[in-house]
Formats: structure tokens, sequence, C-alpha cells
């Protein structure tokens, strides 16, 4: 099934009287339970094209298909809503909410989902201890090491079991240790059937992956499949 | 809205309120002495309309009472020594009134002589009050027992009295009055009936007996006649080392005319009637209750409007001081309204959260600001001996006012925040 299906995709920002095109004509399909890696240098429009995708901005051209529905055209209150239900955000720098404990912040998606406060804590404690932090949910994140934050976001991305998860440099602030440890999670919930959508500057994340897109001044320069997995 | 949504949102206001606790607090401030004054007004401004209700209920809406007042002492340089002051009302102006005056309903003369009456061995100062059957129209006496005086009573000058409320109890205490002989000044009145005051008129810091009654227990009423006929309407006093006789006939002269419409006409008559029978005297004074309300009203519309001042302006710069506050916390959350935003939330429900924020500090204003605000109607009451009033009505309202502010002056600060671009409030350091 194609979760993802984009055509002739166009993202232009308007700087002047300059038209800037940080994405053009990108044609994208995607499938179920694909592991991919967006690669390609400073600029290129990685994470343009990873906002795009997870309905956070809306493209200035082209179509877009999310789960076989067209997602190109929605008002905003409605791409909130695919975003709390389809979308999973990892983010470089975590982005967790600092007031809140662990266990608060894995619960923030399913809360405005309207869960129950029941299931939505019951689920939150699942996830905490799915990421290895079973142990922490009361503790903020500035009382976490980078890589066990990262791991809480990994969990919130995880709240509403998303249609795709995105992932913007998600070891980019990490040691390699940490980093490791975010990776094999990412690994993890590829073999449960997740679909993941990595941006890396990392080759060992593009070696993992069973896809690499290579991005090149909002191009699609190359789109390889690793066959050795 | 879940109540979940509800909790949850209070929480977070809660706790993002908490970790600013100084800035909060100051913020609040302004709301704090807004509601405060509002609350204060509107307890001294029901406080001061309650106590004119109930002195015009006493004193009657449709009534116009006129007094007999000392005239200003002649030049004492003419080195005469006057034998006798003859002043006031007498029984002749309310006949005059009573035959002359068209609309007048019902005319009633009173005589008050401070007195002591006895009973066994009891004894106590009180007022007497010598007047017709018809007072019980022009005064808001209420017949608790037995009868009022009665028109034979009059017409024969008969020895009998009828006693109020606190007579009864401080002179009979567990007997009962009822045809029993109260003695004063020497003669034995035959008490017929016992009054009271109507519960209406009844003022708190004030005995519950009409007015002026300085040290007396209470006031017993007799026929006009017996009054005549048993006490001197000479007066002797002795004071700062002169010696003064005066004669006043009656103390008092009620008026009392069908409708509030008659009122003002009727006063200016009796202006144009007694100015003509007293020359110029100067030793009556017309009161109307019904222009008393309104000097009362306008007197607090006054107040009101100052207080009404204080209190919008303190409520206008304190909602600016949130709105600016809260224009602040919403620029320092930009990261978190764009991670939300990212999660899912919609603009509704970072307008929803932020307002709710707001409100909360508004509302939590508002409450200190009642508190604070009922305790200074106690403080008035205290020091200056005003009556002051809170009613269930005026919180609710100085809550519906925090509530407002809090709406208003956080709907801006909400909107800014809902609307602020998720990539670029994420990408918000
Ligand atoms: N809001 C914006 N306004 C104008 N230009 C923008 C905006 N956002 C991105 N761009 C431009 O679009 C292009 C693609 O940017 P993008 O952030 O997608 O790059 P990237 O591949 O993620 O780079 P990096 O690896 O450094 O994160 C860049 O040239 C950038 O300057
Ligand atoms: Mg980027």
């Amino acid at each position: 099934m194609d979760v993802v299906k984009i055509e002739k995709l166009c993202k232009m920002y308007q700087l002047g009287t300059f038209q800037l095109s940080a994405l053009c004509d990108i044609d994208l399909i995607i499938q179920q339970g694909q592991y991919i890696a967006v690669m390609g240098p400073s600029g290129s429009g990685k994470s343009t094209l990873l906002n795009l995708l997870g309905c956070l901005d809306r493209p200035t051209g082209g179509r877009y298909w999310l789960g076989g529905k067209d997602v190109s055209e929605l008002d905003d209150d409605q791409l909130s809503l695919i975003r709390g239900k389809h979308i999973g955000f990892i983010f470089q720098s975590y982005n967790l909410i600092g007031q809140l404990n662990v266990i608060e912040n894995i619960e923030l998606p399913m809360f405005y989902q309207g869960f129950s406060e029941h299931d939505s804590a019951d689920h939150a404690q699942k996830l905490a201890e799915m990421v290895g932090l079973g142990d922490r949910t009361k503790h903020r994140p500035s009382e976490l090491s980078g890589g066990q934050q990262q791991r809480v976001a990994i969990a919130r991305a995880l709240a509403n079991d998303p249609t795709v998860i995105l992932a913007d440099e998600p070891t980019g602030n990490l040691d390699s240790q940490s980093g490791a440890e975010i990776l094999s999670i990412l690994d993890e919930l590829h073999r449960q059937g997740k679909t993941l959508i990595i941006v890396t500057h990392d080759d060992h994340i593009g070696k993992r992956a069973q896809r690499v897109i290579h991005l090149l001044d909002g191009r699609i320069d190359r789109d390889e499949f690793n066959h050795r997995r | 809205m879940r109540w979940f949504t509800i909790k949850k949102t209070a929480k977070l206001g809660i706790k993002s309120l908490w970790m600013h606790k100084l800035r909060s607090t100051l913020t609040t401030l302004g709301i704090v002495f807004g509601v405060c004054s509002v609350v204060a007004m509107l307890a001294i401004g029901e406080g001061a309309s309650r106590e004119t209700q109930a002195a015009i209920a006493r004193l009657g809406s449709t009534n116009l009472i006129i007094e007999t007042i000392k005239p200003p002492q002649e030049q004492a340089d003419t080195g005469k020594v006057e034998a006798m002051r003859n002043y006031g009302l007498t029984y002749a102006d309310a006949e005059t009134i009573h035959n002359t005056i068209p609309y007048v309903e019902v005319t009633v003369p009173v005589r008050e002589l401070d007195q002591e009456a006895r009973y066994l061995n009891r004894q106590i100062a009180i007022k007497i009050v010598g007047t017709i059957p018809w007072y019980t129209e022009i005064s808001p006496i209420r017949l608790m027992r037995g009868r009022f005086l009665g028109s034979t009573d009059l017409q024969y000058g008969q020895a009998v009295c009828v006693i109020d409320e606190q007579v009864a109890r401080e002179l009979f205490a567990f007997d009962d009055p009822i045809g029993t002989d109260v003695r004063i000044y020497g003669n034995y009145y035959r008490v017929v009936g016992i009054v009271t005051q109507a519960a209406a008129v009844r003022l708190k810091e004030e005995p519950a007996v009409g007015d002026k009654s300085g040290g007396v227990a209470g006031y017993i009423y007799i026929p006009i006649t017996t009054a005549k006929r048993c006490f001197s309407e000479v007066n002797y006093s002795f004071s700062g080392g002169k010696q003064s006789l005066e004669k006043v006939e009656l103390q008092k002269i009620t008026v009392k005319v069908r409708s509030a419409e008659q009122v003002l006409p009727m006063r200016d008559i009796l202006d144009v009637l007694l100015a003509r029978l007293h020359k110029a005297k100067n030793d009556y004074h017309i009161t109307v209750p019904l222009e008393m309300l309104r000097y009362a009203a306008a007197e607090r519309r006054r107040s009101s409007i100052v207080l009404g001042s204080i209190a919008a302006i303190s409520l206008l710069v304190g909602g600016i001081g949130i709105m600016n506050i809260m224009l602040a916390t919403v620029s320092e959350r930009t990261r978190e309204i764009g991670i939300r935003r990212a999660l899912g939330a919609k603009k509704r429900d970072i307008v929803i959260q932020f307002l709710s924020e707001t409100l909360l500090l508004t509302l939590a204003g508002g409450i200190i600001g009642i508190i604070l605000g009922s305790v200074i109607p106690f403080l008035v009451t205290y020091f200056s001996r005003q009556p002051t009033a809170i009613t269930g009505v005026s919180l609710i309202l100085a809550f519906g006012i925090s509530a407002a502010v809090g709406i208003i002056f956080g709907l801006y600060p909400a909107y800014r925040a809902a609307n602020m671009d998720p990539i670029e409030s994420l990408r918000h350091e």
C-alpha cells in the first residue's frame, strides 16, 4: 500500500523579488513499512520536504496523498488533525515541553486527540517502558540526558500509532553511543512494520535504511534501494 | 468540552503561572484592586440604599413631616430678658391644615414628652407620644395585641395608653400589660394595646423605636387630649446660668397625602400656609421623605461615578498589564506552541490554553479582590458607622467582571499564539 504519494510537489519561497525554489517537481511513492533515509547537502531541501510530508507546511504546487487521502488543500484544522493522528515527529533538538514530565510529554498527542485520562496515562506508561524509561516517568526533560530525551520524543511520536514517523536528524545532537541506541530503537520500529522517514547527514543511517533518497538543490538526485538488507 | 480537558488545561495553566509566581502576583494586582473597589462600592451603595429605604419606610413616602424647631435666639443685646418664649407648631396649625387644604388624607399632630413610667417597683425612661387614633396611618407601627387609641379616648381625654414592645418588655417583664395601669407623672394610664415597629424599618445600629430616642426605653402613646390635660406646655429649663421658659404646643404635625405625586405640590402649599401662620418666626421645618430618597439617589450616583471610575481605571490598567504579560509569555513559549501544533493541537486548542491561563490569573485576582472588597465594608461600618451590605449579586458581578477582563485582555495574546506559524515556532530559540 502507498502510504505517501507525491506528484510534482513544489515549495517556493518569495524573498523580495527573488523566488527561491526550496523543492521542485518532487515525485515520490513510499510504501507501508519502508525505512527511508533522506540525505543531501545542507540547503538541499530535506527539512522542507519533511515539513511538507508532516503536514506542517503547505506546498505551493503539486499534490500529496497521505494514506490515500489528498491532503494538499486541507485547512489548518484538518491539517492539525492529520498531524495528530497520522504523523509522528522526532526532532533533532528533542522538543520536549520543559514544564511537563515524561509521562505528560508522551500523553500530549493523545490529549489533543481526545483520549480519556485513564487510557492515555496507561498507554503513555507502556510507551515509556518500551523506550526503556519506565522508571523515569515523573522526571522533567531537564533531568534527563540527551539520549533519554530523544527516547521520550520517540515514545511521544508513537503515541497515536501514526501512519508515518518523520525524524529530522534524530541523532544530530547526540554522541555516538546514545545515537546508536536511538538508531536501534528506530530499527526495532521498522521491524514492527512502521513507516520511517529519516533526514540525516549520517552515512551509517543511510546504510541501515532500506531506501535512500538523495536531494540536491530541491530535486531528487538519486533514489536508491539497499538490497543488502 | 470534556472535564479531563478542562482539568488538564487548568493544571497546565496553574503550573506555568506558578513558575512565575512573583510576575503572576504583580500582574493580578490591578484586577485585585479593581474588583475590590467594585465589591466595596456596591456594598456601600447597597447599605446607603437600604438605609434610605428604611428611613422612607419609617417616615412614609406619602408623608410630609412638619417639625417644631427652636428659632434662633433673639438678639441678646436688646437687654430684655424674655419672660417666656412661645414658638412652634400649634393645635391651630393642625386645624388649619386639615380644614383648608383639600387633598390632605390625614393630619396627625404629635406632642412628645420625655417622662418616666412606673409599674410596681420598676421605673424606666420613656417618651410619651400624645397623638390621635390616625397616627397608625402615618407611622409604620403594627398592633401586636389589644387595640390602638380610639376616637372615644380622644374625645373624652381618657387615661389610656398604648405601649410599645420595648416598654412592655422592660416594664412588665413576664406580666401581661394589657388592662394594667402604668403610672406616669402622678397619673395612671390603663394599657389597652401593645405595638411594634414594622420589621422593614428597623435598622441594625438603631434602637427599634422611632427617631431621636436618646436614652429612652420606648414609646408610650396616649390621646393628645389627655396629654394636653395632664402635661403642661410650658417648659422650664436652666442652662448655662440662664433660666428660660418655653411654651411649645406640638412637636410634630404629619400630613399624609394620597399619592406620591401630591407630595411636592403639598410641600409648596404647606410652605405658603405656614409662612403666613408663623410670620417669619422660623420655628418649623418641613421634611419630605420622598425628597430624601431623591437626594440619596443623587448622592449615591455621584459616589458610584467616582468609585466606579476608580474601579474601571484599575481594571483597565490591570487588564492591559495582564495582556502585556501574556504577550510576553506567548513569545517566551513560542517553541512550546510550535511543538503542540506539530503534535496535533488546533489553533482553537492554543487559544483555549492561553485564554484559560489569562482567565485563571484574573479569576484568582478576582477572588482575592472579592475577599478584600468584602472586608472593606466591615471596616467602613466599623469606623464611620455607615451601614453597608454585601449582596450575592454584587459578588457574582465582581466575579463576572474579572472573568470578562480575563477574556477581553486574554483574547489577543491567545490569538497571537494560535496564529504563529508552526515551522517558524519550532525554529524559534
Ligand atoms: N522560511 C523560509 N524562507 C525562505 N527560505 C527558506 C525558508 N525555509 C527554508 N528556506 C530555504 O529553503 C532551502 C532548503 O532549506 P532546508 O531547511 O529544507 O534545507 P536542509 O536540506 O534541511 O538543510 P540542513 O541540512 O542544513 O538542515 C534553503 O535554501 C533555505 O534557505
Ligand atoms: Mg534541515
